[in-house]
């Protein structure tokens, strides 16, 4: 009933971040609908079906583990952290391109990240989950993991502050807290618009009950969007810090190829790179399977890369300090890190983490390239391994050979070990499912907000005011 | 109660209702629309200190926790390190102040706006549902001292509403 | 990544070529790298190669090396074990205290001795509330002068392993004593008329004064019986040589502490033997580059540890000693004549050699190697008495054994007379020929022959499968006993504790066959009883016996001896010119250092013990110089098969460098089938393609190389230094001119270049010292250590896993070129840094300092990251992937110390500095309102060292020994530029080269 709209709000040559032609309610009624009218589709529930069995493979490993001990696991002296921590980076890095997105871009005010930064935050609050197991499942003994929280206890000891452990529990749950909330909050005016077009009452009562009786009042408004923004606030050093507190893991120590001043930095842009090459895998097929080109446009995709691009130049200048500080620091322990990882038993390993890391994703430069679905898709899944490597390079190739030559060993992932790596993919997945299915991916009411009749015609009540 | 297609009619309509004297009102959009809360003339600032305070606390509980413990409580020789060995205190200070600073911000926001609150009488209104999708509304309120159920509705079919409605207490 | 699931990846290829030309190419002092590194090969499938082993964990089929400990329980219900205090009924003596005076929690300890091969031990043993637990030498002991090897250390294990056999036994059926002795009354009842034609006994190697007396008896009693002697380690060669040489039987032995000079033909006198502990103890302090030092020559066909530290090495084929001994003899003029083409590599070496003994006349020695052949032991003799060595350095003496016998004769006559059927009755006494003789004897067949075969043994093994009785001996640690050492010093042997599972003594079967049965006790008494009847007040004389551990002026008088006229043609004779008498490959079997000759094989102690210079666990291989395994093609793991005069044998090889070419090297005593659940199994029986007129060396020996690999467990995978100053070593001469030159190599911050205030440590502050110049590696102290503080065996595949549990490990390297490198030994428990990275990084604090300054390790507070062990420079933690220690077995609780906490699964553990001692110090101290003293608290591994390498003590108290080595100038602190200011420091190693043969 609203007038028809007007011509598109941005008429440049760029792509623009809304496919014009869009209303309130058709914005509204289209991203509604993936959750409310289309019901269950054959190609979720086959999506579904795989993730969860991988989940279940997930529950079996560690179950598994607790009943025989982590010498299922390929880990040795001297090589005692492997794949267990090397996804956890690997994970908790993913987690943070949502985190930036919804918060920095916003502190940024870039619109384009309306569209994306819903899923997005779900994407970090689920790699989060996903990072969080290993922690736990990698100690001797997990169902004492709660020892490392600081709580009045009969034994009367307290965690040591001064361990970077100490520092990733508290960073860890704090970023997950956060994000939980951030995310949540966001979500909220979308559960009222679901709990108000939802057509059953079992929806009702459910979205009813999650949007806590929102009815987008303006005082509410204008409180929710301070909120909102002081969480942006909050949260952008906060993902700073996280990542730079799993680097300290690595940094505090003495072992050649962990202890160094680079790895902060290092690791926060590693995180970002590794981050949006997650959202685009899972953007590009999302977009086309439901349809959302409209509002995921190439535009997006496009900042996206460039946003990859430009920290993966970061990484890659990382890698140059490492070999460099080997060199100028003239310690032989560094040095013969550098060689070994060079020449080495792992240096296959290094070369391909090289070519996934620095060669492949330079192809970015091109647009024509950045606006080719497929090119992007494939070198987002391309940087997603490297990453993946990267850590295992730091990680395994680090500590295989450090000091003394007579405990130099080798390591590899036993079948337990991939069989978790795989299953917390499961876990990924099948929350990401699920959250496709019952809850909006795309923010309404953000993305009400582009929609042109959103912007007050100042002139037309200018008069009518007096 | 009455209902506008687009912010713009909605702002208009407030700004002709504060000019009628109307005070206590309140405007339901599906949107934040700056305008609709300047001219209600909103201004709360609450929040942001609340943010501020748990932020501080959060900073010295956090500091306070590691150097209470590993000074005071528990002190032993970890690694010949001394026992106040603030700079290793610094990133739990850190989180603990983002931590409560993010918690008061949410738990805050939620106590403002006295959510959760699953019944309100605006529901009672039929269309209502449509302000969380399309429509923006208006909603003059019986509290209000100008407040008379025909005058009220007689002025507001003044300001080319879409539809008006009386909300049922 | 890699295919986990494929087990049949190929071992790394080598690049052999490539590996010669950097060889070539390096320059000086370089330290080579291993093999694989050597050629620059990215060893990427060496990783996949590796993941095999590394996957059995996870599977439960696969790990029953693992578990075997677990499964043990089950034997147990035999065992019968009500209470743990199992006091013999008889009065023993302790050492220190008397028996009643029993405090719950603190141990006795009593004095005793440990036979081996019929020559004793003098042993202290700990006992808590009845159960010993832990062995130390007897200071008062000639024999031990208060250390132990690590068979004795491993012996505590031995006596609880529930894989004992614990019954008498018949055709299967549990029979009770008193049906075997009416048994063997009868068989010899048979025997009376023919006076004993058809009786043999078949025993090892017997000193034991009333062991021989009860033979004695009973071979008068039957004169036409026999006593054949078969002891899989007797030194036949030595008793064969001095016949040869003396034309007498003697016994020799040597006094390291006035050798200036040493020559080793072949000899491992540091590493083997019955004297190790004590030639060890000497030589040792003849290392200390302060004195005198002396200077060791070693002429070896593989690596021992002698050679390890030997100042020099030369690498030549066993079967060439003689020839280079009698090169040695001529050219010292001790041997009538030259031997013609002596090698130019050899002359050079000899003459100066010969030079530096005439120098040192009377003050050097020359070592046979009991495998050798006669021959040399023959030269050996003619050199001593030649270099008026005799009487000084070198004593001779009458031969301990209570009669001298020439070993695998006296089997072959018992095997004949078997293969004749002239065999009724045989007792065969704590021997097990089935599986230790040699192959062409063909034991087993000829043993069927007999009528009425009995055994006496510890296991129910191989032999007692064939014999028609087996009775289970008695530990030593469980029966009474006497027992002379190897310098003839009589100990009488005192059970710690009653036996477990009702075991008979030698003693007491041979009281039954003398038609007497007896306690051992009332035997052994009735003996010296009996001897001492002139004497008189024995009851005096006996408590006195037990509790000094010996009978005082009982070592065997040196007796003069002179070389026979013409002892040297049978030399020549064996020569006739050629310098060796092997074409082609020769095979030394060698005793094994872990489990000997195989007696020792059911001990998860020895065999997960690394060997000295293979670091090899778990497994006996064909040890190979790398230059004929280029010539071969072949590598590490490789299997190939051995085939010497038609008997073939498939053993996986391992290179070790300094092995001398076409020589390989192949430990006896593995392949048993009937050791026990640990040992069965385990590795290759080389008594299968072994032979009794080759029974060390065989020459003619054939290779051929299998498609086939099979993986070894070994705890070093790198063997360089990779140019990092670990081991820090020079030549006396370098060292003269610059006693702080290991100080000199590297620089460490000062103490004061810090931001930190300084841990004050007011009372002890506990530190350690080991001087690597007197080091041989020979792996007491890493036994010790198990035994003092309950350290789990984890079996092969967690081994090769990267997952073994010694908290003292021994790293080996070496240096310079791969023919004849040096071998460095370096023992590394945890430093206890005083700024400790492991302990920073601990989330829990479950690993923080004392006030003493130990690096403490608070296995209940553990929650298991791991990460103290990925920030430890030194990677001396453990941990506990799995539930390593056995929590269910019986007679494995008893072994364990009290003092020591069991640790679970899923926490780390490591080197405490024996925490528990100190405290047990610290409280007798206190009540005695004192300060420890100096030597009060001495760890297990320091304690075990025959070497006396390991100094442990208060810092703080500038009195103590430990301070005084801290302050010698060798003394450095390893990775000491990490600035981690670890506790325990190395003496850097001195070797004493000859002038003339450097460059």
């Amino acid at each position: 009933m609203s007038p028809p709209p007007t011509s598109p709000p941005d008429v440049t040559v760029r792509q623009p971040f809304i496919e014009p032609g869009h209303t309130f309610e058709s914005v509204t009624d289209k991203i509604g609908a993936i959750v409310l009218d289309q019901g269950v589709r054959r190609g979720w529930l086959i999506g579904f079906t795989i993730s969860f069995a991988l989940l279940m493979l997930l529950l079996f490993a560690l179950t598994n583990l607790v009943a025989q001990g982590i010498g299922i696991w390929g880990i040795n002296v001297p090589v005692a952290w492997g794949f267990d921590i090397v996804n956890f980076v690997w994970w908790i890095g993913i987690g943070h391109a949502g985190t930036l997105i919804s918060a920095i871009l916003l502190l940024l005010r870039q619109q384009w990240r309306t569209s994306i930064n819903r899923f997005a935050e779900a994407m970090t609050l689920f790699a989060v989950a996903c990072a969080g197991i290993y922690p736990i499942a990698h100690l001797g003994r997990p169902w004492l993991a709660y020892w490392l929280f600081p709580y009045p206890n009969t034994m009367g000891m307290w965690p040591n502050f001064r361990s970077p452990l100490v520092w990733d529990v508290f960073a860890v749950s704090t970023y997950a807290t956060v994000s939980f909330m951030f995310w949540f909050v966001g979500l909220i005016p979308d559960l009222a618009t679901l709990r108000d077009r939802s057509e059953s009452r079992v929806g009702r009562f459910i979205y009813g009950m999650l949007a806590m009786g929102w009815r987008g009042s303006a005082l509410h408004w204008h409180r929710y969007e301070t909120a909102y923004l002081l969480l942006a606030g909050l949260s952008t050093p906060l993902v700073v810090s996280v990542h730079t507190i799993v680097s300290f893991d690595f940094a505090v120590s003495v072992v050649p190829g962990w202890h160094a001043t680079i790895f902060p930095p290092y690791f926060v842009a590693g995180a970002i790179y590794a981050g949006f090459a997650m959202v685009l895998t899972l953007a590009i097929p999302l977009r086309r399977y439901y349809g959302l080109q409209d509002f995921i446009t190439l535009r997006h995709l496009d900042n996206m890369a460039r946003v990859m691009l430009a920290t993966g130049l970061v990484v890659a200048y990382g890698y140059m300090m490492e070999t460099f500080v080997a060199w100028y620091s003239a310690s032989n322990y560094e040095a013969f890190m550098v060689t070994n990882r060079f020449f080495g038993p792992y240096n296959k390993l290094y070369w391909a983490l090289i070519f996934c890391n620095v060669i492949a994703p330079q192809v970015l430069w091109f647009k024509k390239l950045r606006l080719h679905q497929g090119w992007l898709f494939l070198t987002s899944i391309i940087v997603s391994i490297g990453m993946w490597l990267e850590r295992y390079i730091i990680i395994v190739v680090s500590l295989h050979r450090d000091f003394l030559p007579s405990s130099w060993g080798m390591y590899a992932g036993t079948r337990w070990d991939w069989a978790t790596f795989v299953g917390t993919m499961g876990l990924f997945m099948s929350l990401l499912f699920l959250f496709i299915r019952f809850l909006p991916m795309i923010s309404i009411f953000e993305m009400r907000t582009m929609v042109p009749d959103a912007k007050v015609d100042e002139d037309a009540h200018a008069g009518g005011a007096h | 109660m009455a209902e506008f297609g687009t912010p713009t009619a909605l702002v208009a309509a407030i700004h002709k209702a504060r000019a009628a004297g109307y005070r206590t009102m309140d405007a339901y959009s599906p949107i934040p629309v700056e305008e609709v809360a300047e001219a209600l003339h909103i201004h709360d600032r609450k929040l942001p200190l609340l943010v501020l305070i748990g932020g501080i606390v959060g900073c010295i509980g956090g500091f306070a926790l590691a150097t209470w413990t590993s000074v005071v409580d528990y002190p032993i020789n970890v690694g010949g390190r001394p026992l106040f060995s603030w700079p290793s205190f610094i990133p739990i200070t850190f989180e603990c102040t983002v931590l409560v600073a993010a918690l008061s911000a949410v738990l805050g926001l939620l106590a403002l706006n006295g959510l959760p609150m699953p019944y309100h009488p605006v529901f009672n209104v039929p269309q209502f549902a449509l302000a969380t999708r399309e429509k923006f509304f208006l909603c003059i309120e019986a509290t209000d001292p100008q407040f008379d159920l025909k005058e009220t509705r007689r002025f507001l079919e003044t300001l080319e509403a879409l539809s008006i409605a009386e909300v049922e207490d | 990544m890699s295919d986990p699931t494929n087990p049949t990846t190929p071992t790394p290829a080598l690049d052999l070529e490539q590996v010669r030309t950097e060889l070539a190419s390096a320059r000086g002092r370089h330290y080579w790298r291993s093999l694989d590194e050597l050629a620059n090969r990215p060893g990427f499938d060496a990783l996949m190669a590796r993941e095999f082993p590394r996957q059995a964990p996870g599977l439960l089929d696969a790990v029953d090396r693992r578990q075997f400990m677990q499964l043990m329980g089950a034997s147990l219900a035999l065992a019968g074990l009500s209470a743990c205090t199992r006091q013999p009924a008889e009065t023993i003596m302790p050492y220190v205290k008397a028996p009643e005076d029993i405090i719950p929690g603190r141990p006795l300890y009593f004095a005793t001795a440990m036979p081996i091969g019929g020559i004793g031990t003098g042993l202290l043993v700990e006992s808590h509330m009845g159960r010993p637990t832990k062995i130390e030498g007897n200071p008062d002991h000639p024999s031990s002068l208060g250390a132990t090897d690590a068979f004795a250390q491993a012996s505590v294990l031995g006596l609880y392993d529930p894989d004992r056999s614990q019954v008498i036994s018949s055709a299967g059926e549990i029979r009770p004593w008193s049906a075997f002795t009416a048994a063997l009354d009868q068989a010899l009842a048979a025997q009376t008329a023919s006076g004993g034609a058809g009786l043999r006994i078949l025993t090892d190697n017997i000193t034991s004064p009333t062991l021989a007396g009860q033979i004695a008896a009973l071979l008068t009693k039957y004169p036409n019986s026999h006593w054949h002697q078969w002891d899989p380690i007797a030194r036949d060669s030595a008793r064969l040589g001095a016949r040869m040489a003396l034309g007498v039987d003697a016994d020799v032995r040597y006094r390291f502490v006035d050798a200036d000079v040493v020559v080793a033909l072949d000899a491992d006198f540091l590493g083997s033997g019955p004297a190790q502990v004590r030639n060890l103890r000497d030589f040792s302090v003849r290392r200390k580059p302060g004195g005198s030092m002396n200077r060791l020559y070693a002429v070896e066909s593989s690596p021992t540890v002698t050679g390890a530290r030997a100042d020099h090495r030369m690498a030549v084929k066993a079967s060439a000693v003689e020839f280079f001994a009698w090169a040695l003899a001529g050219q010292l003029g001790v041997a009538p004549q030259k031997p013609k083409n002596v090698p130019p590599e050899y002359a050079k070496w000899i003459a100066a050699l010969a030079k530096d003994l005439m120098a040192h006349r009377g003050r050097s020695i020359v070592v046979p190697g009991d495998h050798q052949s006669p021959g040399v032991h023959a030269l050996a003799h003619a050199l001593n008495i030649a270099l008026g060595n005799v009487g000084k350095t070198v004593i001779c003496t009458e031969p301990v054994a209570a009669q001298p016998v020439y070993s695998m004769a006296s089997l072959k006559e018992l095997v004949a007379a078997m293969a004749a059927g002239q065999v009724d009755v045989l007792l065969m006494l704590g021997t097990n020929p089935v599986a230790t003789a040699p192959a062409d004897l063909d034991f087993a067949a000829r043993l069927e022959k007999v009528g009425f075969r009995a055994h006496l043994g510890l296991y129910d093994d191989e032999t007692a499968q064939l014999c028609h009785w087996h009775i289970p001996e008695a530990h030593y640690l469980e029966s009474w006993g006497d027992v002379r050492s190897e310098e003839g010093t009589i100990s009488i042997i005192q059970p710690l504790i009653a036996p477990l599972y009702d075991g008979k003594s030698v003693l007491e079967v041979m009281a039954a066959a003398n038609g007497r049965p007896q306690s051992g006790y009332d035997l052994v008494r009735a003996f010296w009883g009996d001897k001492r009847k002139a004497a008189g007040d024995f009851d005096r004389w006996w408590r006195t016996t037990l509790h000094d551990g010996l009978i005082p002026d009982t070592a065997l008088a040196p007796k003069a001896i002179g070389v026979r006229s013409n002892w040297i043609d049978t030399i020549i004779q064996n020569h006739d010119g050629k310098q060796d008498d092997t074409e082609g490959l020769e095979l030394v079997y060698r005793l094994d250092s872990g489990v000997l000759d195989g007696r020792f094989a059911n001990n998860g102690w020895l065999q997960e013990a690394p060997r000295p210079i293979t670091k090899l666990t778990w497994d006996n291989a064909a040890l190979i110089s790398p230059a004929t395994a280029r010539r071969l093609k072949l590598q590490n793991e490789d299997v190939v098969e051995l085939t010497h005069r038609g008997r073939k044998l498939e053993v996986p090889v391992w290179i070790v460098p300094g092995n001398a070419d076409d020589s390989i090297t192949l430990a006896l005593g593995y392949g048993r089938k009937r050791a026990g659940r640990v040992g069965d199994g385990v590795g290759v029986d080389a008594n299968l393609i072994r032979t009794s007129d080759a029974a060390w060396i065989a020459a003619g020996v054939t290779l051929a190389k299998t498609p086939r690999t099979y993986p070894l467990a070994t705890t070093q995978e790198h063997h360089s230094m990779e140019g990092r100053h670990l081991v820090r070593e020079a030549t006396l001469a370098e060292y003269t001119h610059e006693p702080a030159f290991a100080r000199e190599l590297v620089e460490e911050p000062a103490k004061d270049m810090t931001m930190y205030p300084p841990h004050p440590y007011e009372g002890a502050a506990w530190g350690m010292t080991i001087d690597l110049a007197s080091c041989v590696g020979c792996n007491a102290c890493v036994i010790a250590c198990n035994a003092e503080n309950n350290i789990p065996v984890v079996g092969k595949e967690q081994v090769a896993a990267g997952r073994e549990m010694q908290w003292i490990r021994i790293d080996r390297y070496f240096e310079g070129e791969e023919t004849n490198p040096t071998i460095v030994h370096q023992p590394v428990p945890c430093m206890q840094c005083e700024n400790a990275p492991c302990e920073v990084v601990c989330p829990v604090n479950a690993t923080v300092h004392s006030s003493e300054g130990l690096n403490d390790m608070v296995y209940n507070r553990c929650v298991g990251t791991k990460y103290c062990s990925n920030n430890c420079p030194y990677k001396v933690r453990r941990f506990n992937f799995f539930k390593y220690q056995d929590w269910t077995t019986e007679s494995l609780k008893l072994a364990r110390n009290p003092d020591v906490t069991v640790r679970s699964y899923g926490v780390m553990e490591k080197c405490t500095y024996c925490v528990q001692r100190i405290s047990q110090a610290r409280i007798v101290s206190r009540r005695e309102d004192r300060d420890v003293r100096d030597g009060e608290v001495v760890t297990a591994c320091a304690q075990a060292c025959p070497a006396g390498s390991i100094v442990f003590g208060d810092l703080n108290d500038p009195e103590s020994r430990v301070a005084k080595t801290k302050a010698d100038a060798r003394n450095y602190s390893l990775l000491g530029d990490l600035n981690t200011r670890p506790r325990t420091t190395y003496l850097a190693s001195v070797r004493n080269p000859n002038p003339e043969l450097e460059s």
